[in-house]
C-alpha cells in the first residue's frame, strides 16, 4: 500500500494521539493492573534513556559509558525544584517545565564531557565519561544538603503513563528529525571516519557538542520522570551499574537504530522484572548479557536498521534502488 | 608537625604500593592489547577473597601453622588462582574480540567486571568480611617515626615485585616479546612468537601481582566487601593513566602519586569524603591536557 | 595572485624531518604534479595543506587568505577538497549520503530548522539532494545511490570519493594517487576523466602520483620530492630526464637495465 507524504504524516499524528489517549485512559479506568502500568512507565523511561545514549554511542560511535550521571543530575535538579522551590499547587502544571529544567541541568553537565571528547576518542573518552559518572555520584553523596548517601525524598508523584508516553514520543520525534538531516549525517560520518569527516567540511567539534548536549538533556528528563515516579532518589541509583544497564539496552536493541532502542529498552526492562525472584542474582544478568552481546552480536538486534516509518523520509520520488543490506 | 608529615609519607608509601601493584596489571594489558581491562579491579577483589579463604582455611587447621607459613600459603594460593582467573577471562571474553572494534572490547571489560562484582555479591552476600591478622604486632621507632612490620612488609614486597617485573620486561625474551607485541602486533608471529601465549602470560602475571596486592591490602585494611574492587580498582586505574598507561615504571610512579593524593588530601581539604572527587578531577584534567600520562608515549594516526 | 601559495613549509615527526622548506605557487587553472619515492613527504604536504597536521613552520595562503592555522573543516568548506591514497569513504553510509556529506557545509539551515522541520529545511534538503543526484549521474553512479559505500567495487568507490569532493564546488582539488592500483587502460580512462572534470568544474588541481604516464600527460608543472626536500621542479619533459630524479627513484648506480638509464625510465610505460 503506497501512501503519500501527507497521508503518512496524518497516520503518524493519529497514531501518536491514540497512544496518548490510551496512556491517559487506561490507568485511570482501572482496566490495567497498576503493577503493569508501573512496568510500562519504567519501560518508557528506559526508552528515553536508551535513545539518548544511542545518539552518542550508536550514531556517533563514541564511548560514553557514564550516562547515568546525566540521569542523576536531571533527577536531582527536577526534585529540588518540586520539593524546595515550587509551591505545591504549581507542581502539577509545571511538571513539563520541571522536567525540562532537569534536562537543561544535565545538558550543562554534558559540556563537561563534550569538551574532552574533542581531543580524545575511544578508550580515553570511556575513562572521561566513567570519571564523570563517579564524580557526579561522589558529589551527590557528599552534599548533605541533598541528603547525601541517604537520598532525597518528598517529590510528588507527578509521573504517570501519559507523561512518560508523551516524552517518549517527543524524544523519538526530535531524535528522528535530527538523525535524518544534515546534522545526523554528519554525526554518523564522525563514527565512520572522523578525520575524513573533517576533511569533507563537517564541523566535528560543533556536532559532538550538539550530540552530547542533546543526549544529556533527554537523559536528564528521564531522570526527572524517574524521580517523580519513585518519589525517592539516592546517589546509588545513578552509579556505573545503571550506566551499564543503559549500555546493555543500547547494544541489545541495536546501535544506530531508534527502533532498536525502543526494542532494547523493552526487552531489558521486562527481563529484569521477570527475573525479580532471583534476588541479588538479578544483577548478574545485565553484565553477562552485555559480554555475550559484545562477543556474538555487537551490533544488536537492529544494528543500523530502522523500522518502517521511522526510516528515512519519503521525499525520494521513487528513485534509487533498494538498500543493499549490511548483514 | 614533621613527625605527622613523615608518618603520612609512610602511609602514602604503603597505600601507593598497593595501588601500584594493581596498576601494573592495567598497564601491562593496555600495553599489549591497547585494552583497558576494566575488570582488573574486580579481579583484585576476587583475589583478596581468595586470600581470605586460604588464610582462614590454613589458620583453621588442627596443626598450628606459624603465621609466616599461612601468609606464604595464602599468597601462593591466591596468586596462582588469580592468574588462572585472568587467563580464563582473557580466553573467554577478550580473545574473541581481538579483531573487533574497540568499543566492543571496552564494554565487554566493563561487563566482566560488573559480572564478577555481582556474582561475588550473590555468592557471599553484602556483609563485609574480616581479614585475619597474620603479621605479628609491635612497632619500631626509627628517627621519631613509628613503623609497624606490616607497613615494611608491604613496601618491601611491592618493591621486590616491581624490580622483578621491570627485569622481566626489560631483560628477558618474554619481556621482549611483550614489548614487541605492544609496538607492532601483526608481525610478531612472523618472528616465531606465539602472540596468544604471550598475551595469556601477560594476563597471568598482571593478575598474580594484583593478587599479591590483594593479600597485602587485606592485611592492611582488613574489611572486605564485593564492591571494594570498584573503589581500589579505579584508583589503581587512575594511577596507571597518570603515570602513562602502557608504561610499567609509569604505573609505579602513578601508584605512589595516587597514594599521596589519598593520604594528603584530608590534610588540605577538611572533609575526607572529597578524596574521590580530587582523584577523579585530577584524572580528568590530566586526560584533557596530557592524555598519555606523565611517562607515556604519544600516538600518531596515519592519514 | 596565485590561487595557492605555500612558503617554506616544514614538518617533523618526532625527530624525523618529513618536509623541508617546501614552497609552491599554483595559479588558477593549473595542474601541478607532486612526485617522489614513497615516504618523500608528498601526502604529508597534502595533510598540512588540508589541516590534518598542525603547521609549525611555514605559511599557506589560499585566495589571498592565510589558512595556515585554519581547522580542517574550515579549509574543506573554504574551497579545497581532496581525495585519499587509500579511499576514505564513510563505509556504512549509502553512496548518496557520502556525496551529500561532501556538501555538508553548504546545507543552509540550522539545527532548530531541522528539528522543527521548517519550510527552509525541506527546500534546502531537496536542493542538496538533487545536486547530489546530478553528481551521481555525472559519474555513472546513479544505480548505486542507495547502496552501502563499502559494497561497491574499487573503481566505483574512487568515483564516489571524487563526487563527494566535487559537490561542494571547490576551487582547488588535491588528488592523492588517484591511479593507484590501475592498469594502463584504466589509467588512460582516469587521465581523460581528470581533464574533463578540470574543465567542467573549473578546477585547479595538485596531483600526487607514481605512474609517470599519468603525470606526464596531465601536469603542466612537476615538483619532485625526496626525503622531504625538493630536488627538482619544472615541466614534465624536463623532469623525467633529470639526473637527480633518476637517482632518487633508481638509486645512485642503479638502472633497470645496465647501460641505458633513458631506457630504464621509459620502461614503466611512459609516453615518449
Amino acid at each position: 500500500m503506497v501512501t503519500s507524504d501527507k497521508q503518512k504524516k496524518l497516520l503518524i499524528l493519529l497514531g501518536a494521539a491514540l497512544l496518548l489517549a490510551l496512556a491517559w485512559l487506561l490507568p485511570a479506568s482501572g482496566l490495567l493492573n497498576p503493577y503493569i502500568v508501573q512496568i510500562l512507565m519504567y519501560v518508557g523511561i528506559n526508552m528515553i534513556l536508551t535513545m539518548s545514549l544511542n545518539l552518542v554511542n550508536g550514531y556517533m560511535g563514541e564511548f560514553s559509558v557514564g550516562h547515568a550521571g546525566f540521569m542523576g543530575i536531571g533527577a536531582y535538579a527536577a526534585s529540588i525544584l518540586t520539593v524546595w522551590v515550587l509551591p505545591g499547587a504549581w507542581s502539577f502544571w509545571a511538571f513539563p517545565g520541571v522536567l525540562m529544567a532537569g534536562g537543561l541541568a544535565a545538558a550543562v553537565a554534558g559540556l563537561v564531557v563534550a569538551f574532552p571528547s574533542f581531543r580524545t576518542r575511544g578508550d580515553y573518552l570511556a575513562i572521561v565519561t566513567l570519571a564523570f559518572n563517579m564524580i557526579v555520584k561522589s558529589v551527590l553523596e557528599n552534599l548533605e544538603i541533598l541528603g547525601g548517601p541517604r537520598g532525597f525524598l518528598g517529590m510528588p508523584r507527578l509521573t504517570n503513563l501519559f507523561w512518560v508516553t508523551a516524552w517518549v514520543l517527543i524524544t523519538l520525534l526530535v531524535l528522528r528529525r535530527l538523525v535524518y538531516s544534515n546534522f545526523g549525517r554528519g554525526i554518523t560520518a564522525i563514527r565512520e571516519d572522523e578525520v575524513a569527516a573533517n576533511l569533507t567540511g563537517v564541523d566535528t567539534r560543533r556536532l559532538k557538542l550538539y550530540a552530547f548536549l542533546i543526549s544529556a538533556f533527554f537523559a536528564g528528563v528521564a531522570g526527572g520522570l524517574f524521580a517523580h515516579l519513585l518519589q525517592f532518589i539516592n546517589p546509588r541509583s545513578f552509579s556505573i551499574l545503571k550506566s551499564t544497564d543503559m549500555l546493555v539496552m543500547v547494544y541489545l536493541g541495536g546501535v544506530g537504530s531508534l527502533a532498536g532502542s525502543l526494542l532494547g529498552a523493552t526487552i531489558f526492562t521486562v527481563l529484569m522484572e521477570v527475573l525479580r525472584p532471583l534476588g541479588l542474582w538479578r544483577w548478574v544478568v545485565g553484565p553477562l548479557l552485555l559480554v555475550l552481546l559484545m562477543i556474538f552480536r555487537p551490533r544488536g538486534i537492529m544494528g543500523f536498521k530502522e523500522w518502517g516509518w521511522l526510516g528515512e523520509g519519503s521525499s525520494r520520488g521513487g528513485r534509487g534502488t533498494p538498500v543493499v543490506s549490511s548483514q | 608537625m614533621l613527625q605527622i608529615l613523615g608518618q603520612n609519607v609512610l602511609n602514602a608509601l604503603q597505600l601507593g604500593s598497593v595501588y601500584a601493584l594493581i596498576a601494573l596489571g592495567y598497564t601491562m594489558v593496555y600495553g599489549i592489547l591497547t585494552l583497558i581491562n576494566f575488570a582488573h579491579g574486580d579481579i583484585f577483589m576476587v583475589a583478596t577473597y581468595l586470600s581470605l579463604a586460604a588464610a582462614v582455611f590454613l589458620l583453621g587447621l588442627p596443626v598450628g601453622l606459624p603465621p609466616v607459613v599461612v601468609f606464604i600459603g595464602a599468597l601462593c594460593f591466591s596468586m596462582v588462582l588469580t592468574a588462572l582467573l585472568g587467563v580464563v577471562i582473557e580466553r573467554l571474553a577478550y580473545r574473541p574480540l581481538r579483531q573487533a572494534p574497540r568499543v566492543s572490547a571496552v564494554i565487554t571489560a566493563l561487563g566482566v567486571g560488573l559480572f564478577l562484582e555481582n556474582f561475588t555479591l550473590g555468592l557471599l552476600g553484602p556483609e563485609p568480611r574480616h581479614f585475619p591478622s597474620l603479621i605479628p604486632p609491635g612497632t619500631w621507632e626509627v628517627a621519631g617515626l613509628t613503623i609497624i612490620p606490616l607497613q615494611l612488609l608491604i613496601i618491601l614486597l611491592a618493591a621486590v615485585l616491581f624490580v622483578l617485573l621491570d627485569l622481566l620486561v626489560g631483560h628477558t625474551l618474554l619481556g621482549m616479546a611483550m614489548r614487541a607485541i605492544s609496538y607492532n602486533r601483526p608481525i610478531v608471529p612472523l618472528m616465531g612468537v606465539s602472540v596468544d601465549r604471550v598475551i595469556s602470560l601477560t594476563f597471568a602475571i598482571g593478575s598474580a601481582i594484583a593478587a599479591a596486592g590483594g593479600l597485602l591490602y587485606g592485611l592492611a585494611y582488613p574489611v572486605l566487601d564485593p564492591y571494594m574492587g570498584v573503589r581500589i580498582g579505579w584508583w589503581a586505574f587512575i594511577s596507571a593513566v597518570v603515570g602513562g598507561i602502557g608504561n610499567i615504571r609509569g604505573a609505579m610512579l602513578g601508584g605512589f602519586i595516587l597514594g599521596a593524593v589519598e593520604i594528603f588530601t584530608p590534610m588540605v581539604l577538611p572533609s575526607s569524603t572529597y578524596r574521590d572527587f580530587v582523584a577523579f578531577s585530577l584524572l580528568l584534567l590530566l586526560l584533557v591536557f596530557k592524555p598519555t600520562g606523565l611517562l607515556g608515549r604519544p600516538v600518531f594516526e596515519r592519514v | 595572485m596565485p590561487l595557492l601559495e605555500i612558503n617554506e613549509l616544514s614538518h617533523n615527526f618526532g625527530g624525523l624531518r618529513a618536509v623541508s622548506d617546501f614552497s609552491l605557487e599554483v595559479e588558477e587553472g593549473e595542474l601541478v604534479g607532486l612526485i617522489g619515492p614513497n615516504g618523500a613527504g608528498k601526502t604529508t604536504i597534502f595533510n598540512l595543506i588540508s589541516g590534518v597536521f598542525k603547521v609549525s613552520r611555514g605559511t599557506i595562503e589560499f585566495l589571498g587568505e592565510d589558512i595556515t592555522r585554519w581547522p580542517s573543516h574550515r579549509i574543506s568548506s573554504g574551497g579545497i577538497a581532496r581525495t585519499f591514497q587509500n579511499i576514505r569513504l564513510f563505509k556504512e553510509l549509502s553512496v548518496l549520503d557520502n556525496v551529500r556529506l561532501g556538501g555538508y557545509a553548504r546545507h543552509d539551515y540550522t539545527l532548530l530548522d531541522a528539528v522543527g522541520r521548517r519550510k527552509n529545511f525541506h527546500t534546502e534538503e531537496e536542493r542538496q539532494r538533487q545536486r547530489a543526484y546530478e553528481l551521481l549521474e555525472r559519474f555513472n553512479l546513479s544505480p548505486y545511490a542507495d547502496a552501502l559505500a563499502r559494497n561497491l567495487p574499487y573503481g566505483e568507490q574512487r568515483r564516489v570519493e571524487m563526487a563527494r569532493a566535487l559537490i561542494s564546488g571547490p576551487r582547488l582539488l588535491l588528488l592523492d594517487e588517484p591511479a593507484a592500483g590501475m592498469n594502463q587502460s584504466e589509467a588512460q580512462e582516469l587521465i581523460r576523466l581528470i581533464l574533463e572534470i578540470k574543465k567542467e568544474f573549473s578546477l585547479t588541481i595538485i596531483l600526487i602520483e607514481h605512474q609517470m604516464r599519468v603525470v606526464l600527460n596531465l601536469c603542466q608543472w612537476v615538483k619532485v620530492l625526496d626525503f622531504g626536500e625538493t630536488i627538482a621542479a619544472g615541466p614534465p619533459q624536463e623532469i623525467h630526464h633529470h639526473p637527480a630524479v633518476l637517482e632518487a627513484y633508481l638509486g645512485r648506480d642503479g638502472a633497470l637495465t645496465e647501460e641505458d638509464p633513458e631506457r630504464a625510465v621509459k620502461a614503466p610505460g611512459i609516453i615518449p
